[in-house]
């Protein structure tokens, strides 16, 4: 019998089992894929799957549940979802018409912005797989997506970056060092996000307010999070804590979100109570979440999808709940999920693709680990690919070196390098601080003072001066 | 003489800061870059924690350093065994194969029990993991500390010949566990090595161990190294849980490590920006 997934050329057949199993067949190399035992054998079936897959109707995807309705919640939330009006200018597309689609001067920004609703994120995942990485930036960079909490991030011509400034004790003096250094550097737009090393509600208190009392002292337009478990941060609003943004990481099956111990329903009561507290000054999107491939598979919660698939779901979790900022953690679950510079440069520019055509403020953590086989010029490569693709936000943390997590990641130094070479500037409202802070002598150019800014002078002794 | 408008680098004032965070801050600039110096301070430690990950076990000489230690060289000569990742390049994207013995390592394993009457209380697994280097540096030291206090607080408990493992992953102890039925298992295992710490040695412990337990069951000592946790510390806490986990009759997030709390006490005032 051969089914509705199958490819002839010539005298060959290619079957393929399901739509899942077409999928992962068709997905570019990666180790996570091979790991869960659903890549392709061969370089030549990795093409007749994308072949065939370009060959299917876009509306499969509505009707072949890759997991099922009944069992999955991320799956009855895409497809209770879809707009099938904002669909329809795409709907008699295949996969393969519908990259020609993308790529064509018919799909502009704002058609783009019409269509988000209409898309589901296997749609997304689908049509990514048959595109090369200039395809990936060339249609990013057509999707704007803007957010607002204390500042705008995501107009056009703007790079923002989460300071990251992570100790591993969660040393007050150590976190306050590391974002003095930051925000000298004119990092810290997207978030001042810090990961605790003590990962429970008194300490996310005290990191919350210590990161408030900052933003406060110098009136910084931007915001804070501690990325903590969502029902500690439920717990710390609750016990009245200074919460900006609630964190998760998130996955695209409801199995991955129950390893990670949450529900849907969990995020809406967090968002809710976040609301509650109408912290934001120019807009309302209070909800962070971060991704990565591979996760699912790790939670053994894949349902033999392959990863980057997974990974697109995941952002129809996000998008449920309006966030401020979503960024996948490209590099950091390591190389038996994407083994080189070359796999994690292609699974960030496929997150960032389909978050961005999705309707998320995507952003990406660049990294690596230092038993992937990976350096810092992969890392040159993804970053200046991101930011001509549009990226909404990157990490900045010291040197690029992540003390408490063991990474490597984005430094203040490479986020100043993009702005550079891409002439990109921070969120307005941050930019102007950063010039009456005297941080940024010059923004156009990307040129910081030489001199250390008055208001930060007393701060060079550390915590003895003031004790 | 040059009339150069810019300075080349830019030191930052900050830097003294260092002293309160091991974090790359104050590093000045070229532009909007590294400086050269900065920037092979990074490549350096980029290189040793690669070389960390890729350079094997010398198995000879580990051998040599715990057959010095009295009290390991009692238990017998270490039991050499092989996981299924046959080297560096499948163990990295293949964790399954680290987590599993060699046909070949299983049957040697399964022929060295016979002989002992009873199971064992503790089996100690030694593997590579992702740093060799904090294996060769710091295991025969953990040891020596670890076995001499075990004779200390729990003569009774009945010790399995220490076993060493080329590409394990963490969870070979289950799989080993499961072979000499041990009531326990640690493993001393090389951690993924960070950029300024290519040298942590873990410790993990499982009761009643057995093949396909989530990590929620296991307990770990981390960062074992001489700029990080000593081995006398260490040392200390793992006999402090394997005898809680015995006492619980489980291991993993049931049995919290109380001796941790300690480290809760952050200075609060040290925020000096405000």
């Amino acid at each position: 019998m051969s089914g509705q997934y199958t490819y002839r050329m010539g005298f060959q057949t290619m079957d393929f089992r399901d739509l899942g199993t077409l999928m992962a067949k068709a997905t570019p190399e990666r180790s996570g894929d091979h790991l869960a035992g659903v890549g392709a054998a061969s370089a030549e079936e990795r093409v007749l799957a994308q072949m065939c897959l370009a060959d299917l109707p876009l509306k499969t995807f509505l009707t072949d549940a890759l997991i099922p309705y009944e069992t999955d919640e991320v799956t009855r939330l895409i497809m209770d979802s879809h707009d099938a009006a904002a669909f329809a200018p795409v709907s008699h597309l295949t996969v393969g018409d519908f990259r020609n689609w993308l790529l064509s001067d018919n799909a502009s920004p704002e058609m783009l912005a019409r269509l988000r609703p209409g898309l589901t994120p296997e749609m997304v995942a689908a049509v990514s797989k048959l595109m090369r990485n200039q395809d990936l930036i060339l249609v990013a960079q057509k999707c704007q997506i803007t957010t607002a909490f204390r500042n705008t991030v995501g107009l056009p011509g703007r790079l923002s970056t989460r300071l990251q400034p992570n100790h591993p004790t969660d040393d007050m003096a150590g976190i306050a060092a590391s974002i003095l250094d930051g925000l000298l550097y004119g990092n810290g737009d997207a978030v001042i996000g810090i990961n605790p090393a003590t990962d429970n509600v008194a300490q996310t208190k005290r990191l919350l307010t210590m990161v408030d009392e900052v933003i406060q002292r110098y009136d910084i337009p931007t915001q804070s999070c501690v990325l903590t478990h969502v029902t500690n941060t439920l717990e710390a609003i609750e016990q009245g804590a200074p919460v900006d943004l609630v964190f998760q990481s998130i996955g695209g099956t409801e199995a991955t979100n129950q390893s990670f111990g949450f529900s849907l329903a969990t995020l809406k009561e967090a968002q809710e109570a976040a609301l509650s507290l109408k912290r934001g000054s120019v807009g309302q999107n209070v909800m962070y979440f971060e991704t990565g491939q591979g996760s699912a598979l790790s939670a053994n919660a894949h349902h033999g999808l392959d990863q980057q698939t997974c990974e697109a779901r995941a952002y129809a979790v996000a998008r449920h709940f309006d966030p401020l900022l979503v960024n996948t953690v490209v590099g950091f679950i390591g190389p038996e999920y994407l083994y080189d510079g070359k796999q994690i440069t292609r699974a960030g520019l496929e997150d960032h693709f389909c978050g961005k055509l999705l309707g998320l403020p995507m952003g990406c953590d660049i990294c690596y680990t230092n038993h992937a086989e990976a350096d810092q010029n992969d890392m040159d490569i993804l970053l200046t690919l991101l930011g001509v693709a549009g990226c909404t936000f990157i990490m900045g943390i010291p040197g690029s070196d992540d003390i408490m997590l063991n990474y490597q990641t984005t430094s203040f130094h490479d986020a100043l390098y993009a702005r550079r070479v891409l002439n990109l500037k921070p969120a307005p409202e941050f930019e102007q601080w950063l010039r009456a802070m005297q941080i940024f002598e010059d923004s156009d150019r990307v040129a910081l003072n030489n001199d250390i800014p008055a208001a930060f002078r007393h701060s060079l002794s550390g915590p003895r001066r003031r004790a | 003489m040059t009339d150069s408008k810019f300075p080349t680098v830019v030191h930052n004032p900050w830097r003294g800061l260092r002293q309160y965070t091991p974090a790359r801050i104050g590093l000045g600039r070229a532009g909007v870059s590294l400086p050269t110096a900065e920037l092979l301070e990074f490549q350096l430690a980029h290189a040793r924690a690669r070389d960390a990950v890729h350079h094997p076990l010398d198995i000879e000489q580990l051998i040599v350093e715990f057959q010095q230690i009295p009290e390991m060289s009692a238990l017998g000569p270490t039991i050499q065994l092989q996981s299924q990742a046959p080297d560096r390049a499948c163990y990295l994207q293949r964790p399954d194969l680290g987590r599993v013995l060699s046909e070949s390592s299983s049957s040697r394993l399964q022929s060295s029990k016979t002989g002992s009457a009873e199971p064992p209380d503790l089996a100690i697994v030694i593997a590579d993991g992702l740093s060799a280097r904090a294996v060769q540096q710091n295991a025969p030291a953990f040891m020596r500390s670890f076995l001499q206090k075990l004779a200390h607080d729990c003569p009774e408990w009945r010790v399995a010949t220490p076993l060493l493992v080329e590409q394990g992953r963490v969870a070979i102890g289950d799989h080993i566990g499961q072979v000499l039925q041990t009531q326990q298992v640690v493993v001393l295992i090389g951690e993924r090595p960070g950029l300024s710490s290519p040298d942590g040695l873990g410790v993990y412990l499982t009761h009643h161990p057995e093949p396909g337990l989530p990590d929620a069951r296991r307990n770990c000592v981390s960062n074992i190294r001489p700029a990080g946790l000593g081995v006398e510390q260490a040392s200390e806490k793992v006999i402090y849980l394997l005898k809680e986990a015995r006492r619980l009759g489980t291991s993993g997030v049931a049995l919290k490590d109380r001796s941790e709390e300690v480290e809760l006490t952050v200075s609060e005032r040290g925020n000096f920006l405000v």
